[in-house]
């Protein structure tokens, strides 16, 4: 420990500083957010196909209940986070403002906390194949942002070798700190789920990965691992984006993830911190996944905090209860660097959104900000965690040479993590840019 | 909710480093300013007019170009004081003011607008406009005056106001009347390559010795490119490299033959280097961006100064590297672009 760790702390190459605002939150115990009167609980909130729709408009449903079930195997259930009456499943606006499914749960006024549908199992009596079928019907997914299926993450094809689980504990975006609060609070939830996702990945070896600026978290997570031998806890640098989990796999392993392929292409699965913690304390209880915890936070809130929040709340809801003083403001589901802004208040959250974070007008960037020449001052360059040019593919970008930029710059390895926009003295949108030029790619490439 | 909420959309990320374009160049500005007080108390009213005129010369000759081909004004970026202020700093003080207009007009429409403007161009736009001079005008950019003349503030130099397209008075008579001792016309550097007599490294880092306006004082322009660099508006490692470059070839020279070759720390500290090193090759357009590259860029300057100050016709040799250096930076960019993230080390 001390000085000299802390300045030989493993990390990836690259990346960047940016304000962490973390402090606002940071020391604020999980609090629970009340029920909405109307849950908008979309069937997609997950990669993969839909989940199916199995309740009918005036169904009644107890909290916990199933009301959607996993349409194929890349596919998760959904639960009623509320006891009500099915309103209506109908069209809404989604977080990246295009119209998806959802149902519509109209909440009892007396809807109590309390899971009234359960399945419980007894864990150590599972086979790693049922516990991957439990991960499914517990509807979990990641709750870092990514979404993806967890049971399908932790399937391991049988021509592949796990030899390390990663845990990633280190929530670089700014503002956010649910998962720092998670790790203070539950850490017996979060090595339970741990173990389990050990046993159904058959990996031998756990690593979690927590940035340096969580120090209270690592000391936390330490006492309660002093009898676990093949779990540890590491440090890693505080550097956006650490929690991208190529990068984390370069601090803590240093492997590299190989061009266009995925951790398991080199013997590592990733999962985020509260992902595990809702397998650890759900898996054994037998409960769906009907609510997470997100920071809501920014200039624009008067109690910013973590909050346990139901899925399918409208952030509009969550707004009355935190104190938010209206205005123009942006509303940002996740961190402020790669989380969307959505478009209206009616949005929900779901189960990978990790944070509501409300900018206001000093904190939103000027319109009329100038978009200035590239100077090529680098900056990009140096910034870039995927060692792209940026600027090069800028300058593709802007005389539409799209095929060029995903032939001979790499395109497609740019994961918008936005450090090169973020950093660009002439504030030109490179991110938007690359997500303009990926697009376009994929409808030429059908 | 005390006023009706409004929904902004913006795309990620939603925040946004502090540094844009216009606030590094107004800080290079700032950088530059001492550097040119400094010229302001060596020279007098001939540097102070020289600054002034040579500065206007760009701005206006920017605007008209900016006018004519229809785009918008492109001066509150800053960049063309930078090109005016340099560009003054590397004339000599008694300079012709026309000559300085030229030059303005030069490094500006064919430094910089020829090319498509901030950011497009190749060659930093003060040295081309330097180059331009140097060529057409060979005697009056080596008409070099004493630095600390008693009547710098009450009289200029006269070769100031010579008139647009007329040939300057010869300095020689007026450097009689007014230089202090021993003083011969001659910056250092051509003191050293003409004549082989060498200035004290002292004189030279202090920088009260002859030689361009704003050249002359190496603890001056390091503090201010300090600043830059402490500020990450400047890539020090390009001045580092430039410098070491420049040491380690000329101490190889001087290793084989100290009679002959001027000792390193001299030709770290005179004429051009500093400024160059530290004001016209960090220019960010001019430069490479990968980090290997900036350490090619730095040696490759050092180098080929100390070769042309060496061996080629001319006593000063920074503006002709930097030149070449400008030149080769695709190339140099090309040829270390890192290994993407992911990718196998090719074999």
């Amino acid at each position: 420990m001390g000085f000299f760790s802390a300045i030989t702390r493993s990390s990836f190459s690259h990346g960047l500083h940016p304000p962490s605002h973390k402090a606002e939150t940071a020391g604020i115990p999980i609090k629970r957010m009340p029920f909405a009167p109307l849950l908008i609980i979309p069937l997609s909130q997950h990669i993969g196909a839909p989940s199916r729709c199995i309740v009918n408009k005036g169904d009644e449903v107890v909290r916990g209940q199933p009301i959607a079930d996993a349409s194929a195997a890349l596919s998760v259930p959904i639960h009623a986070p509320a006891t009500g009456r099915i309103k209506s499943i109908e069209q809404v606006t989604g977080a990246r403002g295009t119209m998806e499914t959802a149902i519509l749960l109209q909440v009892y006024d007396a809807s109590s906390q309390q899971v009234l549908w359960r399945n419980p199992v007894d864990p150590a009596s599972l086979s790693s194949e049922q516990i991957l079928q439990a991960i499914q019907d517990l509807g979990l997914v990641g709750l870092g942002g990514a979404a993806f299926p967890s049971h399908f993450k932790q399937r391991i094809p049988d021509d592949k070798m796990v030899d390390t689980l990663v845990i990633n504990g280190s929530e670089c975006e700014p503002y956010l700190t649910c998962d720092h609060r998670i790790m203070l609070e539950r850490p017996e939830h979060l090595i339970a789920g741990i173990k389990l996702a050990m046993r159904a990945t058959k990996t031998r070896r756990a690593i979690i990965g927590i940035e340096d600026n969580k120090m209270d978290a690592v000391n936390v997570l330490q006492k309660h691992l002093l009898n676990e031998e093949h779990i540890s806890v590491q440090a890693v640098k505080t550097k956006y984006p650490q929690g991208s989990e190529k990068m984390l796999i370069k601090s803590l392993l240093n492997r590299e993830v190989p061009a266009g392929g995925i951790p398991l292409d080199i013997g590592v699965v990733v999962n985020n911190v509260q992902t595990l913690s809702s397998l650890g304390q759900l898996l054994p209880v037998g409960e769906g996944l009907i609510e997470r915890v997100i920071t809501v936070t920014g200039p624009g809130i008067k109690h910013p905090g973590n909050y346990r929040v139901p899925v399918g709340t409208p952030i509009g809801f969550i707004l009355q209860q935190v104190g938010y003083s209206g205005g123009v403001n942006e509303f940002i589901l996740g961190g402020p660097m790669m989380g969307p802004a959505v478009s209206s208040l009616e949005t929900p959250i779901t189960k990978s959104c990790s944070g509501l974070l409300v900018l206001n007008e000093p904190g939103i960037q000027d319109e009329t900000r100038m978009i200035w020449p590239c100077i090529k001052c680098g900056r990009c360059v140096s910034a870039c965690p995927m060692h792209l040019n940026p600027a090069q593919l800028g300058l593709l970008a802007s005389a539409a040479e799209y095929q060029q930029m995903a032939d001979d710059y790499n395109l497609n390895h740019c994961f918008e993590c936005g450090c090169c926009s973020y950093i660009c003295p002439s504030n030109i949108p490179l991110v938007q840019y690359f997500r303009i030029a990926k697009a376009i790619n994929r409808e030429l490439a059908a | 909710m005390s006023k009706k909420p409004q929904v902004e959309l913006r795309t990620t990320p939603h925040l946004h480093a502090p540094q844009d374009v216009v606030v590094i160049m107004r800080n290079v500005v700032f950088a530059i300013l001492p550097i040119a007080a400094w010229s302001i108390w060596l020279f007098g009213l001939s540097a102070l007019m020289l600054l002034v005129i040579v500065t206007a010369s760009c701005l206006i000759t920017e605007r008209l170009f900016t006018m004519a081909n229809g785009q918008v004004n492109t001066l509150g970026d800053w960049s063309a004081i930078i090109t005016g202020l340099l560009l003054a700093l590397t004339l000599p003080p008694a300079f012709p003011l026309w000559m300085g207009v030229v030059a303005g007009f030069i490094a500006i429409s064919m430094g910089k607008v020829m090319f498509g403007g901030l950011g497009m161009n190749i060659f930093n736009p003060a040295l081309v406009g330097r180059a331009f001079v140097q060529a057409a005008f060979p005697v009056a950019i080596t008409s070099w005056t004493p630095a600390l003349f008693e009547e710098r503030f009450s009289q200029f130099i006269p070769s100031t106001f010579t008139a647009p397209f007329m040939i300057p008075v010869t300095l020689d008579n007026w450097n009689l009347q007014y230089a202090v001792d021993g003083f011969t016309g001659a910056t250092p550097l051509g003191l050293q390559k003409f004549d082989g007599i060498s200035t004290p490294v002292l004189d030279l880092f202090v920088g009260n010795s002859a030689g361009s306006s704003g050249e002359t004082s190496a603890l001056i322009i390091m503090c201010c490119g300090l600043y830059l660099a402490i500020r990450n508006m400047l890539d020090w490692r390009i001045p580092f490299y430039i410098m070491l470059g420049t040491l380690l070839t000329a101490g190889g020279f001087y290793y084989i033959n100290p009679q002959q070759y001027p000792e390193p720390l001299f030709m770290l500290f005179s004429g051009g280097l500093m400024l160059g090193a530290w004001f016209m090759a960090t220019d960010m357009v001019g430069s490479p961006v990968t980090p290997l590259g900036v350490v090619i860029y730095g040696l490759f300057i050092g180098f080929l100064t100390v070769i042309i100050r060496l061996f080629g016709g001319l006593s000063e040799g920074v503006m002709y590297a930097i030149l070449l250096a400008n030149a080769a930076t695709p190339l140099i960019d090309q040829y270390t672009t890192p290994k993407v993230f992911g990718h196998r080390k090719q074999s």
